[in-house]
């Protein structure tokens, strides 16, 4: 609570000063619902929810281009991502995807996205400036999370059913090599140097650190949060922080998100959120992380220093996926 | 929408690289056997099964391991034999057993009253029997075996999982009609048992014995039928759908129906769409343009349960496989929200079991609130002190 009286003081008095530096500049958030087919856009200062979006059907994985110029949204019923201009929330033109788009990762390169196609088992390669499909790359069943390396050279696919990470190399396009982790696996985030994977399996109720050197799995975190019965501990979406400290894991119908010291494994903390907690998202510089939770069609706010859940924010009809705008 | 030229050089890519891995492919050969059963009691039936029904869970989720298996270097293939008679079933079944590279696992999908007959060929062979067919509580409770794994659920778990849900909503009084067939009598009795397990009283109960037409007198026959003082609802055992369609708001007085019809407790359902299952009712579709039902989703479990015992033991014997499949180890996402295993001391794949009207899901149960010590899927079905079984192998 004090935070944000303290947030507005100090927009107050900027807005009267003028003059200081934008250091608490709010920014953007842009939230997927999957089943009403908006996007809710929320100001991270105010914590408000400013305006809503209509887009294509089930609009699931979304992703800023590198200017946030655009953003680029699965809209998976519609079997296409769909290119929304920032500045007008108005959508420019669909890319093409394959079908049932559900997430997706975009290269460094700004340029090349790389979809994963859940019904068809194939992930799609985009060039966004040409508007081509430049390739499709044969994967395991239902292909659903995606990361780039930070260096670009590396594109990871998990399947759900098939219970791997694909690891793709982005100069050939072709699949190289496989780690089995447990069952399905539903998200990938690479550490900040590229040196690590993290890899959610939902149904396995784990975290594995996959070394990315040898591709084998290091570590494997587990999760018991008293009350809770460990079936309903499906891990879903992931975030590290910047400086290496954190790593925050939604928990799905656990409705938790796990806080887990990044070099240790070791879990900290269970912070309670709303029902089915799926993505994850870090705002304000990375002093905020947002929650999208599908069930109770909420968004929680979690402040990051103090690690304690301070706000939650209605939005549409199954939020799904979330993304942040400086 | 695929895009042929990208992707088949993608295949090439793939082709080259499975050329240059040294290990040799694994093949695992699963025999699929099935006695065509006897038509349905009903006069006339309107809707047919499927020819496929059953078999074509099996073959999607060959599909599937070997989507998964060419990372592996795993091929998965599947035998099907197919008799009208036992004992032509048992002669084809012995023959392929015989053979030098006899299938170490053997799905199961013959009538209620063959499968005994047809298990003790598979078990004497030293194969590995996974029952897709029969959901008798004795197979479970009395007879279990080692050796013997069961994916469909028994009727016990059926009957479970309707009363939790009915107790949930206060329906205690059940008024409860049985029809003529075996498998009727065995539901019937597994609803006894939920009823006495859950504290609903069965105030009213009645077998079917009419052999008239209902089509014609529905209208005037179930209402007298179900005439009683009173009931929160009537619970219809009649597994082959001879009379249970008529109930429906037929009943003197207007109450849901559950069991067979209305409120109907199954496997699967076409109208599951939660925890990724849209994927699965997907690919069903896309392939035998039809719905995936609670028998080709027991086929399916089956193939995948073995498919990930191969791929976490990178093992194909039997042996190593049951050892695992039974172990704590095993787990199989199965697009019911959470992982599934098996009862080490039954057999049986413990699962949540979906409760079904003919276009939605009313509930998955168990419902949160029904407590077990170990894991609460156990609140249906035999409970491990409810059974007396030697597992031993």
């Amino acid at each position: 609570m004090n935070l944000f009286n303290v947030n507005r003081f100090v927009k107050l008095t900027m807005s009267t000063l003028l003059a200081l530096p934008l250091t608490v500049l709010a920014e953007t958030a842009y939230v997927s619902n999957e089943k009403s087919d908006t996007l809710t856009i929320i100001d991270t200062d105010s914590l408000e929810v400013t305006n809503t979006v209509d887009v294509g059907m089930r609009p699931r994985g979304i992703i800023f281009s590198q200017d946030y110029k655009y953003l680029y949204i699965c809209a998976s019923e519609s079997d296409a991502v769909q290119v929304m201009d920032v500045a007008t929330n108005r959508i420019l033109h669909n890319l093409p995807s394959g079908e049932d788009p559900e997430q997706f990762a975009l290269h460094p390169n700004n340029r090349h996205l790389y979809i994963a196609n859940e019904d068809s088992a194939v992930v799609t390669v985009v060039d966004t400036e040409s508007r081509t499909v430049i390739a499709q790359i044969d994967v395991g069943i239902e292909p659903e999370g995606m990361a780039v390396s930070p260096d670009g050279k590396w594109v990871i696919n998990t399947s759900e059913t098939t219970n791997m990470l694909h690891w793709i190399d982005t100069s050939t396009h072709e699949l190289v090599d496989n780690t089995l982790v447990d069952q399905r696996p539903r998200h990938v985030e690479f550490s900040k140097d590229g040196s690590l994977v993290w890899a959610s399996a939902e149904i396995g109720g784990t975290v594995a650190i996959v070394d990315t050197t040898t591709r084998q799995i290091n570590h494997t975190i587990r999760f018991k949060i008293p009350g809770v019965h460990r079936d309903k501990i499906q891990p879903v979406g992931i975030k590290l922080t910047d400086d290496g400290k954190y790593a925050f894991i939604a928990l799905g119908p656990a409705n938790h998100v796990a806080v887990v010291d990044a070099k240790t494994y070791e879990v900290l903390d269970y912070l309670l959120v709303g029902r089915r907690v799926w993505q994850l998202a870090f705002a304000d510089n990375q002093t905020k992380l947002l929650t999208t939770n599908g069930v109770s069609g909420d968004v929680s706010v979690i402040d990051v220093n103090k690690l304690k859940v301070v706000k939650t924010i209605k939005a549409g009809r199954y939020p799904w996926g979330v993304v942040v705008k400086p | 929408m695929r895009f042929i030229a990208t992707t088949s050089k993608c295949l090439c890519g793939l082709f080259l690289l499975q050329n240059t891995a040294l290990a040799s492919v694994q093949n695992i050969d699963i025999l699929y056997v099935q006695q065509v059963p006897e038509m349905s009691a009903e006069p006339l039936l309107l809707k047919q099964p499927a020819d496929n029904k059953t078999l074509a869970g099996a073959k999607l989720a060959i599909e599937d391991s070997n989507t998964t298996g060419r990372f592996l270097k795993q091929h998965y293939q599947l035998t099907v034999v197919v008799d009208d008679t036992t004992n032509g079933l048992i002669d084809q079944l012995k023959t392929a057993l015989a053979a030098d590279d006899a299938p170490g696992v053997v799905l199961i999908d013959v009538p209620e009253s063959a499968f005994s007959a047809i298990s003790k060929v598979v078990l004497n062979s030293g194969a590995l029997v996974m029952n897709i067919s029969s959901r008798k509580d004795a197979l479970r409770q009395s007879q279990c075996t080692a050796r013997m794994l069961h994916t469909v659920p028994s009727r016990a778990m059926l009957a479970d999982a309707m009363a939790q849900y009915l107790m949930s909503r206060r329906w205690r009084e059940w008024f409860l009609v049985t029809g003529n067939s075996e498998g009727d009598k065995a539901f019937s009795d597994a609803v006894q048992r939920s009823a006495k397990r859950f504290g609903a009283k069965i105030v009213e109960q009645k077998p079917w014995s009419f052999d008239t037409d209902l089509r014609r007198v529905a209208q005037k026959e179930i209402p007298l039928f179900t005439q009683h003082d009173d009931y929160d609802v009537v619970v219809v055992a009649d597994e082959q759908h001879v009379f249970d369609k008529y109930f429906p708001g037929n009943t003197w007085l207007p109450r849901p129906i559950a069991g067979s019809e209305g409120l109907i407790p199954t496997g699967w359902h076409w109208t599951l769409e939660q925890w990724g299952a849209t994927q699965l009712q997907n690919r069903f579709y896309s392939q035998f343009a039809r719905e995936m039902n609670e028998s080709d989703y027991a086929a399916w479990l089956a193939v995948r349960a073995i498919s990930e015992a191969v791929t976490r033991t990178k093992s194909t014997a039997s042996e190593v496989l049951y050892d695992y499949l039974l172990s704590d180890s095993f787990e199989l996402a199965a697009f019911k929200g959470r992982k599934l295993s098996f009862r080490a001391w039954n057999g049986q794949l413990r699962q949540p079991i979906p409760l079904v009207h003919p276009n939605g899901l009313t509930a998955l149960l168990p419902l949160e609130g029904y407590m077990h010590p170990v894991t609460d899927l156990d609140t249906l079905g035999y409970d491990k002190p409810e059974v007396r079984c030697n597992m031993a192998k």
